[in-house]
C-alpha cells in the first residue's frame, strides 16, 4: 500500500473514531444509528491492523490496544459511578411532584454532600486517623487530658452539650493534636499533615466548584436579552415536562394561563409609570430601611458577642445566657427575610427583579452577621493571646514549685522526680479550640433552627390547617395560613452559608466537618418528607432562570470570603504554646519552612528560598497582571467579533426573506430533521388510505423544492432515509444515480463502509 | 458487573451505549419499563432483536408521561410510523433524548418536531394554537390565542413566511434559560 493510500486510509478511520465518538448526538432513527455504528466500528477494527504495517506496527498495535482498554475502563467507571449516585427516585418523585425548580435545590444538597463526604474523608484519614492510630492516647500528656478543676463535670450532658468537658479534649478540636514533627512507625508528620489538609480542603473545594460553574455556563443558554422572545419562550418552554402528578399538572396549567394574561395584559396597556416620583422616593425608603436593619442586626451581634465574653467569666449561667449568641444569629435569619418581603412591597418590581434583590439583600444580611460574628471573635481571640504570657510564667513557676515540694518531701534533692499528672499543669487558653467551639455550636443551634423550623412552620402549619379546617370560619386551606410553599432560594442561601462557616471552623476543628456530612444526610432525608407531606406546588413560577450559576456564584465568593479569615490565622497569629499541632512555634507554616529544611534534599531548600525572593515575586505578580489584562482585550475583541457575527447574520436572513422561494437548503440540519418525518408506509393500513410509495432509494428529495411553489410541501415527497428492511422485499437497488451533496442512506450505504467513498 | 443478565448480549449493550447517553444499568431498566407496559408482549430476550412494537396508547399512560399535554406528540415524533408505536429501539431513543445529558442541539430538534402538529416542518399557525391550547386547557379566549400566536410569529419569524421553520425555532430556543432544564423528563 503507498503512502498516499496509508494517510486516506488514517484518514478515514480516523473519521469513523470520530463518528462512532459523537453519534448519540446525530439527530437520526436509533437503528440507523446501530446500523452506523457497526459498519463503522467493523472498519476500524479492520482497518486498524492493517495500518499498522511498516516500522512502527508493533508499538502502534500496542497503543491501539491500550486505547481500547482505556475507553473500556472509562464505561466500566462511568457506569459504576452513576450506579453510586444516591437518591435517584426521591428526586424524581419530588420532581414529579413539585417540578424543576424546587428539585434543584435538592440536587444541590445531594452534590453538597458528595463534596463534603470527600473532605471528610480527606480529613478523617489523614488527619484524625494518623494522631489516634499512631499518636499519644488521651490523658498521656496535658494537651489530651481534662483538667483537674473541670474533672468532676467532664461527662455532664450540659457539659458536652457545650463541647466542653471530655468533648473538647478529643480529636473533634484542634488543641488534642500533638506537636510532634513524626509520629510512629511510618514517621507520619502529622503538623505538616494537618496544614496541608487544611489548605487542600480549599483547594480541593475551589476547583469543584469552579468545574461546576463551568459546566452549568452552557445551560445558561447565552446573551438572551430579557424582552426578546416573551411569547415565544413562554411557549416552548413554560411546561415542565418532569411534572409527573396530577394537582402539579393542574396548578401549572393555572399558572401558565396566568403568565400568559399577564403578558397580554402587559402588551395590550403598554404600561406606563404614572407617578415616577412617588414610586422612586418609595424605593429608596425601602432601601434606607433595608440598610437599617441590616446595620441593626450587625450592631445586636457585636453586642451579644461582647456580653457572652462578659458571660464567660461568670459560671452562674441560665441556658438562655449561655446559648445566646447562637440563639440570636439564628433568629436574626428566621426574621429578617420575611422582613424584607414586606419593605420590598414598597418597591413594586417586576418580580423576577424583586427575588433578585431579596437574595442579594440576604446575603448581605448573611454576610454582614459572619464577619461581625468574626471580628469579635478576633477581639477574643487577641485577649487570650495576651492571657498566654502570663500563663506560661506561672505554669513554669508551678512546675518549678512542683519539683520543690517533690524533693522535700523525698528528702533527696538528687532524685529526678517524676513528670507532673497531666491533669495537674496549668493550661493556657487555647484559642484555637475556643475558636472551633464557637463554630461548632454555631452550626449545630443553626441545625436545630433549621429543623424547628420546618417542624413547626410546615409541618404544625399542616397539620392545623387540615384539621382545624372543620370547624373554623374561613377555609383555612384557600385562605390565611393555607399550607405552605419550598421557599427555594432561602433554603439554598442557608445552605451556602452553612457551607461557609464549615470550611471557616474546619482548620480549627477537624471533626466539624464529620459533623456537617451527618447534617446533610440527615437533612436530605427530612426535607425530602417534608416537601412531601406538607408543602403545595407554587402557585407562579418563576425560576431566577440563570439561577444554577448564580448560587454557584454565591458559593465561590463565600468560599473566597471564608479563606480569608483562615489564611490570616495562618500567616499571622501566633499559635498558642501548650495545644495543637503548631504549639511552639512562632507561625503556623513554620511547619513548612521545617520539612523544607529537614526533609527534602538542599537543594530544593535553595530552589525555594531563590523562589521566595520578593525580586522573583514581583516580577511574577506583574506578569500575571499583564496576563489578566491581555486576555481580557482578547475577550473584548471576541466580543466585538460576535456581534459584527450577529448582524451579519441578520443581514442574510433579511435578504433570503426576499429570495425565499429559489433557496436550496444544504443545511446538514434541515436535511436531518427531513429524513426524520414519519415513513407513512410503516404505518397499520388505515382505512382508506392509499399506500404511499416513497421511492426505493428514498434518498432525500427534497433538495429540489421546485415542484411545490411556496417553501416545501414534505408531506407527500419525503419518506425516511431508512427503509425499513423488514417490510419491504429485497427491492435493493444499487446505489444508482445519487444526488450531489453527502446523502446519508445507511440501507444503500454499503459503499461508504468499503474503501474510500466514491468522491 | 455480573454478567448474568440475558436479555442483551454484550455487543448489544456496549451498542447502546455508544449510541444513547445511558449506562448498561438504565438500560436494562428501561427494557424492564418496557417490559412491564406490556409483558406478554414484549419478549425477555432481545438477542436476536424481535420485532415488537407497543402501541401508543399503553406508552403514553407511563407515569411520566401521563400528565405532559403533549404525550401523544411525543411519541409519535419518536415513532418510525408516525402513528406512535415505539419499538424498544425508538422507546430507549425517546429518552435519551429527553434526558438530562443530551446537548441542546439535539433537544432543539426534537422539540420542534413535537411542536409541529401537522407534521409539515413548519410551525404554522395552527400549530401554535393547537400548542396554546392544550398548555393552558383552552382557557384563553379566542382572540387572546389569536393574540399570543401572532406575536410568537413576530417574534420569531425570521425569513418572514409567516410560519416558523426550523431555523427560526432554534435561534429562538437556543437562548431560551429554561429550555434545558423543562426539556427533560427523568426515567
Amino acid at each position: 500500500m503507498s503512502e498516499g493510500e496509508m494517510a486516506q486510509l488514517m484518514e478515514e478511520v480516523e473519521e469513523k473514531k470520530k463518528l462512532i465518538a459523537i453519534i448519540r448526538n446525530k439527530p437520526w432513527r436509533m437503528k440507523r444509528r446501530l446500523v452506523l455504528l457497526r459498519e463503522a466500528q467493523q472498519f476500524v477494527d479492520k482497518f486498524e491492523g492493517a495500518l499498522g504495517k511498516g516500522k512502527g506496527r508493533k508499538w502502534y498495535a500496542y497503543k491501539v490496544m491500550m486505547t481500547k482498554k482505556w475507553i473500556k475502563f472509562q464505561r466500566d467507571f462511568e457506569n459504576f459511578r452513576t450506579a453510586c449516585i444516591p437518591w435517584e427516585r426521591k428526586i424524581k418523585e419530588v420532581e414529579s411532584h413539585f417540578g424543576s425548580s424546587v428539585a434543584s435545590y435538592f440536587i444541590f444538597l445531594r452534590w453538597m454532600y458528595g463534596m463534603n463526604l470527600v473532605l471528610f474523608g480527606f480529613t478523617f484519614g489523614l488527619v484524625v486517623i494518623p494522631e489516634v492510630l499512631m499518636g499519644l492516647p488521651y490523658g498521656s500528656i496535658p494537651r489530651k487530658t481534662v483538667p483537674r478543676p473541670e474533672q468532676p463535670t467532664a461527662q455532664d450532658y450540659s457539659v458536652l452539650m457545650d463541647f466542653n468537658g471530655y468533648c473538647k479534649y478529643s480529636v473533634l478540636f484542634y488543641g488534642y493534636y500533638n506537636d510532634q514533627r513524626t509520629i510512629g512507625l511510618l514517621k507520619f508528620r502529622l503538623p505538616l499533615s494537618y496544614l496541608m489538609v487544611g489548605i487542600g480542603t480549599f483547594g480541593y473545594s475551589l476547583m469543584v466548584v469552579i468545574r461546576t460553574m463551568a459546566k452549568n455556563a452552557d445551560v445558561g443558554g447565552g446573551d438572551g436579552e430579557e424582552g426578546e422572545f416573551t411569547f415565544a419562550w413562554k411557549m416552548f418552554t413554560s411546561w415542565d415536562y418532569l411534572i409527573g402528578n396530577a394537582e402539579t399538572a393542574d396548578n401549572k396549567y393555572a399558572s401558565i394561563t396566568t403568565s400568559f394574561k399577564e403578558s397580554i395584559v402587559d402588551e395590550q396597556e403598554n404600561q406606563k409609570d404614572e407617578n415616577i416620583h412617588l414610586r422612586r422616593f418609595l424605593r429608596v425608603l425601602a432601601n434606607f430601611l433595608i440598610t437599617c436593619s441590616l446595620g441593626g442586626s450587625g450592631y445586636l451581634i457585636y453586642f451579644v458577642v461582647k456580653r457572652s465574653q462578659e458571660f464567660a467569666t461568670r459560671d452562674d449561667l441560665s441556658w438562655y445566657e449561655k446559648n445566646e449568641l447562637e440563639i440570636i444569629m439564628s433568629l436574626l435569619g428566621l426574621v429578617c427575610p420575611p422582613l424584607f418581603e414586606t419593605i420590598a412591597e414598597l418597591e413594586d418590581y417586576h418580580p423576577r427583579i424583586a427575588l433578585k434583590w431579596q437574595l442579594g439583600r440576604i446575603f448581605a444580611l448573611f454576610l454582614g452577621n459572619l464577619y461581625t460574628f468574626l471580628f469579635a471573635l478576633f477581639d477574643e481571640v487577641n485577649t487570650k493571646l495576651l492571657e498566654e504570657e502570663g500563663i506560661k510564667n506561672a505554669s513554669i513557676w508551678a512546675l518549678k514549685e512542683y519539683y520543690a515540694n517533690y524533693s522535700m518531701m523525698m528528702n533527696d534533692s538528687e532524685a529526678t522526680p517524676p513528670p507532673m499528672d497531666p491533669s495537674d499543669v496549668i493550661r493556657g487558653p487555647c484559642w484555637e479550640t475556643a475558636v472551633g467551639i464557637e463554630f461548632v455550636k454555631l452550626t449545630v443551634s443553626d441545625i436545630q433552627v433549621t429543623y424547628l423550623t420546618i417542624l413547626i412552620g410546615d409541618f404544625a402549619r399542616a397539620v392545623i390547617v387540615r384539621f382545624l379546617n372543620y370547624c373554623w370560619c374561613w377555609d383555612l386551606e384557600a385562605g390565611f395560613p393555607s399550607y405552605g410553599e419550598f421557599d427555594i432560594s432561602g433554603n439554598v442561601l442557608g445552605l451556602v452559608f452553612n457551607q461557609g462557616m464549615i470550611w471557616m471552623g474546619a482548620f480549627f476543628a477537624p471533626g466539624l466537618v464529620g459533623i456537617n456530612v451527618l447534617r446533610l444526610l440527615s437533612s436530605m432525608y427530612y426535607q425530602c418528607w417534608a416537601v412531601m407531606a406538607t408543602n403545595v406546588p407554587h402557585e407562579r413560577v418563576f425560576k431566577a432562570s440563570k439561577s444554577n450559576n448564580f448560587y454557584m456564584g454565591l458559593l465561590l465568593l463565600i468560599l473566597f470570603l471564608s479563606l480569608l479569615p483562615v489564611v490570616y490565622t495562618i500567616m499571622t497569629l501566633p499559635p498558642s504554646f501548650d495545644c495543637g499541632p503548631f504549639s511552639g512555634k512562632t507561625k503556623m507554616f513554620d511547619v513548612i519552612m521545617e520539612t523544607i529544611d529537614l526533609d527534602l534534599p538542599a537543594f530544593m531548600g535553595t530552589l525555594f528560598s531563590y523562589a521566595a525572593n520578593p525580586g522573583l515575586i514581583i516580577p511574577a505578580v506583574l506578569l500575571m497582571v499583564l496576563a489578566i489584562y491581555y486576555l481580557n482585550s482578547v475577550s473584548e475583541a471576541y466580543q466585538n467579533s460576535n456581534m459584527e457575527l450577529k448582524k451579519k447574520m441578520q443581514m442574510a436572513r433579511d435578504e433570503e426573506k426576499n429570495r425565499r422561494n429559489n433557496t436550496d437548503s444544504t443545511n446538514q440540519v434541515m436535511k436531518d430533521l427531513e429524513d426524520l418525518l414519519p415513513n407513512r408506509s410503516l404505518a397499520p393500513p388505515a382505512p382508506p388510505e392509499p399506500e404511499k410509495k416513497p421511492e426505493p432509494e428514498a434518498k432525500p428529495t427534497k433538495t429540489k423544492p421546485g415542484a411545490a411553489g411556496k417553501g416545501v410541501n414534505l408531506q407527500k415527497d419525503v419518506a425516511l432515509a431508512t427503509p425499513n428492511p423488514n417490510a419491504r422485499g429485497p427491492v435493493r437497488q444499487p446505489p444508482g444515480p445519487r444526488g450531489p451533496g453527502p446523502g446519508p442512506g445507511p440501507g444503500q450505504g454499503r459503499g461508504r463502509g468499503r474503501g474510500p467513498p466514491p468522491r | 458487573m455480573g454478567n448474568k443478565q440475558t436479555i442483551f448480549t454484550d455487543e448489544q449493550l456496549d451498542a447502546y451505549q455508544d449510541c444513547t447517553f445511558f449506562t448498561r444499568k438504565e438500560i436494562l431498566r428501561l427494557h424492564g419499563r418496557y417490559h412491564e407496559l406490556a409483558p406478554h408482549l414484549v419478549p425477555m430476550d432481545y438477542t436476536n432483536d424481535p420485532d415488537c412494537k407497543l402501541p401508543l396508547a399503553l406508552i403514553v399512560n407511563m407515569p411520566e408521561l401521563k400528565e405532559n399535554p403533549f404525550r401523544n406528540r411525543i411519541v409519535e415524533s419518536f415513532s418510525e410510523d408516525g402513528m406512535g408505536n415505539l419499538s424498544f429501539n425508538e422507546f430507549v431513543d425517546m429518552f435519551s433524548v429527553l434526558s438530562e445529558m443530551a446537548p441542546r442541539e439535539l433537544k432543539a430538534i426534537y422539540a420542534f418536531k413535537i411542536y409541529d402538529f401537522n407534521v409539515d416542518n413548519y410551525l404554522c399557525k395552527e400549530d401554535l394554537e393547537k400548542t396554546l391550547n392544550k398548555l393552558t386547557k383552552e382557557e384563553l379566549t379566542p382572540e387572546e390565542v389569536e393574540l399570543v400566536c401572532e406575536k410568537t410569529i413576530e417574534e420569531a419569524d425570521l425569513d418572514g413566511d409567516n410560519k416558523l421553520s426550523y431555523a427560526d425555532f432554534e435561534n429562538m430556543i437556543t437562548r431560551a434559560p429554561d429550555f434545558l432544564s423543562t426539556f427533560h423528563i427523568r426515567i
